[in-house]
């Protein structure tokens, strides 16, 4: 069978900080239109490892490939490579000073060079898509926590990206809102877009992971398809991590 | 009292300022226009220099700080003499007048600029810059369109502040000679013999930085009751 | 670059003048010392007054405030000194100078000192005076502490941005470091006592400066 091209290959992924080393040698593949879910105890490495996706933080060693070109090379321009990642932060980020279409048609304009008025159109096609179109004149403190995420979702799906990186979308929600966020992300997994999720939210990952992954310090303990992870954890770690977290 | 006839004709006196008015006129517009000068010289200076700054380069920054230190410790009028007496000299040359004052004005104002500039920046939430990253924004752009337009909200007491103290500094100009506002009210001061034209300047000043000032007291409140 | 360092940092020149600019260092040092205690006093004083709240004797101190907070320096010294006279009250520059910048530091501080004490909100009263402390308790502990640690950084910054304006006495002929310095380089036809000054204000201001700084970061507010 022919292989596939992985959307995302990061190999043998070592980063330290000072003396403390927070990956110990991850290894992580994405295929195309793949959701793979990440669990695993706070402070166990999983937002290190997605921001060395997108060289947020330079690995202290091993390769990241992004569909198969080297983004860890010396000379390539990261710019143009992270347009390609679109990631979608646990705080949101937004800029307070701009618009929702300010913030989503930003990158457009000044990235990708798109005319204004081209920028905006498909900025306010991107704000539709999350359900936020009525919404594209406000500013991000006039929007309720989950707008503003699916904002932030929807200023990373303009620009197109081969593979959405997500770090606890819906953590910093109130549990009322985390259903909308979750739903935007359930339309996009059905578009057929490649993600990688951070999240604790174990019936999502049920529905919607094709792969889960369980971190713990540093490392990926245990993978499998969500059935197996969650129904019949091999590990200790896993087991005891799953049930603390279903003890919540 | 004598008192007052002395004062009126003295500081007061209408018909010595409608003598000296053309005079008066001539310096404000002096040092209006090296306001509109060294105001935004200052100002994009220091941006720059902030804007490095915050590049985290350890060894471009510790020369930043003594820099910075440097010309905040030095008082302008010190500098302003040293840039004046020393260049000329130095190049075997005379430059004007107008351009040492503004070099000097520049080295002075773009250290305290830049400092206001850095704090701004330093408010900013980190995630702001990686957020602008992730979409592929270069740091400059992340800079220029994300981090700066907040920064520069955040500090604008601050700005505003600063940029009243380099109007009013603009005034030491005048002991090098430079036919600014108060150079020319001294000037007059001496043909009049009287301190009219002096009191003059002081309510030119007044007219033009009281509302600033206020302003300023304004933005300070409502900076103070956002925290 | 020999001209540079003949014109600049001519060590013949500095050694022939170094004894006055070492006079005019401790006029300068003396003013200064005497800017940043009165001032700062005043200020002090102005601000608790306010405290008082009495509607006339507040709008008189805003008045105060405002004025000397738009006027230049320079042009408060040169009506003190070349104006008053004219008026038959004439005070030595000396003088004119240490009134005048005391006045424009006081200006400053009231702000920030007032600034602190209203900064300090009503809450912390409150949960201070529910645990049991009584008024002074409150204020000495609990209030106080948190209003210096307010003003004390701004208040660094604005006395040392006004107290370098002692520089400003040469121009009504105070022996203080920048007159004698500037008379020395009419004398040397030479930049170098210009320099030893500007050595001598960066040896006061340099550490003070750097000081700010090092308060700024001590006493900001971790968020
Ligand atoms: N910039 C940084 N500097 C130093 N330590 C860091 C930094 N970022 C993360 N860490 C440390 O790395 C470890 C893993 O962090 P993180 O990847 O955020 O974990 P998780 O997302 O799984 O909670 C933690 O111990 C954290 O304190
Ligand atoms: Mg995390």
């Amino acid at each position: 069978m022919a292989r596939v091209e992985p959307v995302v290959e990061a190999l043998a992924i070592h980063k330290s900080f000072g003396d403390l080393e927070v990956l110990k040698g991850v290894n992580l593949t994405v295929a195309p239109q793949e959701l793979v879910f990440i669990i695993g105890p706070s402070g166990s490495g999983k937002s290190t490892l997605l921001r060395c996706c997108n060289l947020l933080e330079e690995p202290s060693s091993g390769v990241v490939k992004i569909t198969g070109e080297d983004i860890t090379a010396a000379g390539v321009d990261i710019n143009q490579v992270r347009q390609r990642i679109g990631m979608v932060f646990q705080s949101f980020n937004l800029y307070p000073h701009m618009s929702a279409l300010g913030n989503v048609s930003l990158a457009l304009r000044k990235v990708k060079k798109q005319p204004r008025a081209q920028a905006e159109a498909k900025a306010q096609e991107a704000l539709e898509r999350v359900g936020l179109a009525h919404k594209a004149d406000a500013y991000p403190t006039e929007l309720s926590g989950g707008q503003q995420q699916r904002v932030a979702i929807a200023r990373a799906i303009a620009m197109e990206p081969d593979v959405m990186l997500f770090d606890e979308p819906t953590s910093a929600l109130d549990p009322e809102l985390v259903g909308s966020v979750l739903e935007v992300m359930r339309e996009l997994r059905k578009s057929g877009m490649t993600m990688v999720v951070v999240s604790h939210e174990m019936r999502f990952a049920r529905d919607a992971a094709d792969r889960v992954l369980f971190m713990d310090a540093g490392m990926v303990v245990e993978e499998g398809p969500p059935d197996e992870v969650f129904g019949a954890p091999k590990h200790e770690r896993t087991k005891a991590f799953l049930a603390s977290v279903n003890g919540h | 009292m004598v008192e007052w006839e002395v004062i009126r004709f003295s500081f007061f006196n209408l018909e010595t300022l409608q003598e000296i008015w053309p005079m008066l006129w001539r310096g404000w517009l002096m040092t209006v226009q090296l306001c509109v000068a060294v105001v935004p010289l200052g100002f994009f200076a220091g941006t720059i220099l902030a804007t490095i700054y915050s590049l985290r380069i350890k060894s471009v920054n510790a020369a930043l700080i003594v820099y910075v230190d440097f010309f905040r410790s030095v008082p302008p009028l010190v500098l302003l003499i040293y840039v004046t007496y020393g260049i000329p000299l130095l190049l075997g040359a005379d430059i004007d007048a107008f351009v040492a004052v503004l070099f000097a004005f520049t080295l002075n104002s773009s250290s305290y600029f830049g400092e206001i500039v850095r704090a701004g920046i330093e408010s900013i939430p980190k995630g702001q810059m990686e957020a602008a990253r992730s979409t592929g924004l270069t740091t400059l752009q992340a800079m220029r369109y994300v981090i700066l337009p907040q920064a520069l909200k955040n500090v604008a007491p601050d700005l505003t502040s600063n940029t009243i103290e380099l109007i009013k500094a603009t005034s030491i100009a005048s002991v090098v000679a430079l036919p600014e506002l108060l150079r020319m009210g001294r000037v007059a001061q001496g043909l009049v013999y009287n301190a009219t034209p002096l009191i003059a300047v002081a309510v030119i000043y007044l007219i033009m930085l009281w509302p600033m000032v206020r302003l300023l007291s304004r933005l300070e409140r409502r900076m103070m009751s956002s925290r | 670059m020999d001209v540079f360092l003949d014109e600049f940092f001519n060590a013949e020149v500095m050694l022939k003048y170094l004894p006055e600019i070492i006079d005019g260092f401790w006029v300068t040092l003396w003013l200064a010392f005497l800017v940043v205690v009165s001032g700062l006093t005043f200020g002090l004083g102005l601000a608790l007054l306010r405290a008082y709240q009495n509607p006339v004797v507040n709008a008189a101190i805003i008045l105060f405030v405002d004025l000397f907070r738009a006027l230049p320096p320079l042009v408060i010294i040169i009506v003190g000194f070349f104006g008053l006279p004219f008026v038959g009250i004439r005070l030595s520059g000396f003088l004119i100078s240490w009134l005048s910048l005391t006045c424009v530091l006081a200006a400053f501080t009231e702000e920030i000192y007032w600034a602190g004490i209203t900064s300090v909100n009503k809450g912390q009263w409150e949960a201070a005076r529910s645990t049991g402390l009584g008024f002074g308790g409150t204020l000495f502990f609990v209030v106080i502490p948190q209003a210096i640690r307010m003003t004390i950084p701004p208040l660094t910054n604005r006395t040392i941005a006004i107290t370098k304006n002692t520089a400003l006495a040469s121009v009504v002929a105070v022996p203080e470091m920048l007159t004698v310095a500037q008379t020395s380089l009419a004398y040397a036809a030479n930049t170098s006592p210009l320099t030893l000054a500007a050595a001598g204000y960066l040896l006061i201001f340099f550490p003070l400066t750097m000081l700010s700084r090092w308060i700024e970061t001590r006493f900001a507010w971790k968020r």
